[in-house]
C-alpha cells in the first residue's frame, strides 16, 4: 500500500468527483466529497441516499462520480452499503464501499440503518455530511440543527424563535456501537482532514467520518465564508476535531482558547435573531461541551467566557419559567 | 433424489440452498421465521456458502438485498405481512434497477385486526410494485418455485425480482413428504448468476440516478414490457423444469378438469386443494365443474385466462383478501381480463384473517355457480364463513 498521507501536500491530484456537478458555489458538501474521493480513489463504490448530493451529482443521464454509484432511498445508507460490500467481498472485488449521507439521513431517518451496520461491524465507510438541516428540501430543521437556528420548520415566530433543542451528539451514538474508527472532520483543517480520511480508508470494519459542511443558502451566509465558518466552528467549540479508536477519544486539534460563540453565529443569517438569553444558554452549553471534549487532555484549552448564570432549560418550552 | 418430510418454510430454505444464493439478509417475523432459521443453520454449519446478514428491520433487509444484488450476487430474503409493508418503499427500487432478487412472502394478515394467520392482504397491494408474484399450493411447489424463481428472474428477457407467496401456517408450518432435487441437477438447471451490470470499480456504472421527466416514462414502459414478456419465460422455465425434474405446474395457471367444464372457480394458493376435492366430488356426480389455479398474479395471465374460460356458463373467483370497495383484488383483475367474454363472474371472499376455508365453503361456492348457470341470477359478492347477516 502507498505511503500514509500526513499533510495537504500528500493530497492526490486525481478527481473522482468531477466539476460540472450542480452544487452551489461554496458548498461544504461538494468540498468535502471532492477531497474525500481524491483520497479514496478509483477502487471505491459510492452509495448516496436522498440528499443534496444525489441531486447535484447524479441527474440522468449525467453523473459527477467516476466510480460505481448507487442511489435508492433516504433512510437506508447503512443497509445498502452492507449489501454492496457483502456482494463485492464474495466476488473478490477490492476497495472501499462508502456511503455519503446527510445529517437528516444519519441523525434522523437513517439512524436505525446506520446503527445496524455499525453494530454488526460491517466493513464499510460511512460519511455523514452535516450541513445541519434538510437543505435539499428547503432548509427544514433536523436533529443536527444547532440551538437557536432559524430553519423553515423552526422559524423566528412571535412566541418561539428558532430551534429550541440542542444539537444531537451523533458521534456519541456511533461510538456506543463500538465502531472500528470514528472521527470528526472540518473542511478548514486540511491536514487533519487528510490524515483521518486516509486512516479510515486503510482500516477494516465500520468507520464513521462526521464532516461539518457549511451551507451557503441554509446558513444564510456567503460563498466565500464556508471555510472560514468551518474554522470558527472549531475555535468557538461548536465543532470539535477528534477521533475515536480502541475505546478512546483523542482530540486532534486544540484551539488555544475558546472564542465567544457570537463570533461564529453573527456572520450567519440563521442565528441573527437570537436573544441574549438564548445566546447565553448556547454559550453555557458550549462551555460544558468544551470540557466534555478537552477536559481530560493534558494541555487543556481554557474556556474564559463569562456568561450570566441562569437556570438551563432544554425542554423546548418557550414559556419555561414564565 | 431424496425424499424428505419438510414444512413448506423449510422447503423454501432447501430451495434457496440448492439455488446457491450467496447473500441472505433477514429479519424475523412469524410465520416466515422457519425459513431464516434453517438458512442460518445451513450457513453456520458450513453446509451453505453464503453471507447471512441479520439486518435490524425489513426496510434494511430489502436495502441490503438491493445493494447485494446490484453488487452482482444471487440474493434471497423472506418476509411476511407487516414486514412486507415495511419493505414497501424498497420493493420499488429492485424492479426498476432490474435486480433479480428472490423473496418468499409467507402470506399473513396485515393489521389492524392484527393476527398472524393466512390472508393475502399483505402481498396483494404489492401487485403494482413491479415484482413478479407466484402463489404456491403445497410444500413441493414452494421448493420447486424457489429454484425456478431464480432462473425466471435472472433471465435477461425478464431481469425482475420475484415474490414466492405461500399461505402462512396452512403451508409454512405444515409438514409434507416431498422430493428434494439433486444438487447437480439444480446446478445444471440454474447456471451461476452472471449479471451484465454490476457495481464494480473495474467498470464503473451509475445505478439509479435521479431521472427527470424526459427519461422516466420510457424506463417505466420498458419495465411494463419486461413484465409482459415474462409470461412466455414462465412457460418456458416450467417446461425445462418439468424435463429435468418431472414436475410441471402449468406455468402461469393450471387448469383442472376444465376440458368440458360449464362452470369453474379460480383459486390461489392452498384454497386450490380444497376446491380440487369438491371438483372431484361434483365430477363423480356427473356435474361439469372445473377449477383454474391462478399461479401468477404478475405477470397476470390475460390471454391464458381468456383461453381457459372460453365457453364457461359461470365463473367464480375465490379471494383471500378484500378490496374494501365491494370486490376482492383477484376478482377485479379477472373480470378486467374477461370483461368482453360475457361470462357471469362472481366474487367469493373467504379465509379472511386465517379463518378456515372448509370443504363446505367450496361446496356452497360451486352450488352457487351451478345455480347461476341455470337462472342467470347472480349475487356479485359472497363472503363465505361469515357469521351474522350478509347484505
Amino acid at each position: 500500500m502507498s505511503e500514509e498521507m500526513a499533510t495537504i501536500k500528500d493530497m492526490p491530484n486525481n478527481d473522482y468527483f468531477l466539476s460540472g456537478h450542480g452544487a452551489c458555489p461554496g458548498c461544504g458538501v461538494a468540498i468535502a466529497v471532492k477531497n474525500i474521493m481524491r483520497i479514496l480513489g478509483p477502487d471505491t463504490t459510492v452509495y448516496v441516499p436522498a440528499s443534496c448530493l444525489i441531486v447535484f451529482s447524479a441527474l440522468y443521464p449525467t453523473s459527477a462520480f467516476r466510480n460505481p454509484f448507487l442511489f435508492t432511498a433516504f433512510e437506508n445508507t447503512g443497509a445498502v452499503i452492507t449489501g454492496i460490500k457483502a456482494a463485492q467481498r464474495r466476488r473478490g472485488v477490492q476497495g472501499n464501499v462508502v456511503g455519503f449521507a446527510g445529517d437528516g439521513g444519519t441523525f434522523d431517518i437513517g439512524l436505525q440503518a446506520m446503527s445496524g451496520a455499525a453494530e454488526r461491524g460491517e466493513d464499510v465507510l460511512y460519511v455523514c455530511l452535516d450541513n445541519e438541516a434538510y437543505m435539499n428540501t428547503g432548509i427544514q430543521r433536523s436533529g443536527a440543527t444547532p440551538f437557536g437556528a432559524w430553519t423553515t420548520t423552526s422559524p423566528v415566530g412571535k412566541v418561539r424563535q428558532g430551534k429550541r433543542q440542542m444539537k444531537k451528539d451523533i458521534m456519541d451514538i456511533v461510538i456506543a456501537n463500538q465502531p472500528a474508527y470514528a472521527a470528526t472532520l472540518s473542511i478548514a483543517h486540511f491536514s487533519d482532514f487528510i490524515k483521518k480520511v486516509d486512516k479510515a480508508k486503510r482500516m477494516k470494519g465500520f468507520r464513521f467520518l462526521h464532516v461539518l459542511t457549511p451551507c451557503v443558502p441554509g446558513w444564510k451566509t456567503e460563498s466565500i465564508r464556508s471555510v472560514e465558518l468551518a474554522r470558527l466552528a472549531v475555535e468557538t467549540g461548536m465543532w470539535t476535531l477528534y477521533e475515536w479508536e480502541f475505546g478512546e477519544a483523542r482530540s486532534t486539534y486544540r484551539p488555544k482558547e475558546m472564542r465567544p460563540v457570537t463570533d461564529y453565529l453573527m456572520p450567519q443569517g440563521r442565528f441573527r435573531h437570537m436573544s441574549k438569553d438564548d445566546l447565553n444558554l448556547l454559550q453555557r452549553w458550549l462551555c460544558e461541551k468544551w470540557y466534555y471534549h478537552y477536559g481530560h487532555e493534558v494541555e487543556q484549552p481554557v474556556c474564559h467566557i463569562n456568561h450570566e448564570e441562569k437556570p438551563m432549560h432544554f425542554d423546548g418550552d418557550p414559556l419555561h419559567g414564565v | 433424489m431424496v425424499m424428505k418430510v419438510l414444512s413448506a418454510d423449510h422447503a423454501v430454505a432447501w430451495g434457496v440452498r440448492l439455488a446457491r444464493a450467496e447473500v441472505v439478509p433477514a429479519f424475523p417475523i412469524t410465520p416466515q421465521t422457519l425459513i431464516m432459521e434453517l438458512l442460518a443453520e445451513f450457513i453456520y454449519d458450513g453446509e451453505m456458502d453464503a453471507d447471512f446478514i441479520p439486518a435490524e428491520s425489513e426496510h434494511s433487509v430489502m436495502s441490503v438485498a438491493v445493494g447485494a444484488s446490484a453488487g452482482g450476487v444471487r440474493t434471497f430474503t423472506a418476509t411476511s405481512s407487516q414486514g412486507l409493508a415495511l419493505m414497501h418503499e424498497m420493493l420499488y427500487a429492485a424492479p426498476q434497477t432490474r435486480l433479480p432478487i428472490v423473496m418468499a412472502n409467507v402470506n399473513r394478515s396485515l393489521g389492524a385486526a392484527a393476527g398472524i394467520w393466512a390472508e393475502h392482504n399483505d402481498s396483494m397491494p404489492e401487485r403494482e410494485s413491479g415484482w413478479l408474484q407466484v402463489y404456491v399450493e403445497d410444500g413441493q411447489e414452494a421448493l420447486d418455485m424457489t429454484i425456478q424463481a431464480y432462473r425466471l428472474a435472472e433471465d435477461r428477457r425478464v431481469l425482475l425480482p420475484i415474490m414466492v407467496c405461500l399461505d402462512g401456517f396452512i403451508l409454512s408450518h405444515t409438514v409434507e413428504r416431498l422430493e428434494l432435487p439433486d444438487q447437480r441437477a439444480v446446478d445444471d438447471f440454474l447456471p451461476k448468476f452472471a449479471p451484465q451490470d454490476v457495481l464494480d470499480p473495474e467498470e464503473p456504472k451509475t445505478f439509479n440516478p435521479i431521472v427527470p421527466p424526459e427519461y422516466a416514462m420510457e424506463m417505466r414502459y420498458q419495465l411494463d414490457r419486461a413484465m409482459d414478456g415474462a409470461s412466455s419465460v414462465v412457460a418456458e422455465v416450467d417446461s425445462v423444469f418439468a424435463s429435468s425434474f418431472g414436475r410441471s405446474y402449468g406455468g402461469l395457471l393450471e387448469k383442472y378438469r376444465m376440458d368440458d367444464a360449464e362452470y369453474a372457480l379460480i383459486t390461489l394458493g392452498t384454497a386450490t386443494s380444497t376446491a380440487r376435492t369438491i371438483v372431484d366430488e361434483l365430477r363423480a356426480a356427473g356435474k361439469r365443474a372445473g377449477l383454474i389455479k391462478l399461479r401468477f398474479m404478475r405477470p397476470f395471465p390475460h390471454e391464458k385466462l381468456r383461453e381457459a374460460c372460453k365457453g364457461l356458463k359461470a365463473l367464480g373467483v375465490f379471494d383471500r383478501s378484500v378490496g374494501f370497495n365491494r370486490f376482492g383484488p383477484v376478482f377485479t383483475e379477472v373480470r378486467n381480463s374477461l370483461y368482453d367474454l360475457k361470462i357471469p363472474i362472481t366474487d367469493h371472499i373467504g379465509g379472511i384473517g386465517g379463518r378456515d376455508v372448509t370443504l363446505n365453503d367450496m361446496r356452497d361456492i360451486y352450488a352457487a355457480l351451478e345455480r347461476s348457470t341455470e337462472n342467470g341470477k347472480v349475487r356479485p359478492v359472497t363472503w363465505h364463513g361469515l357469521r351474522g347477516v350478509q347484505r
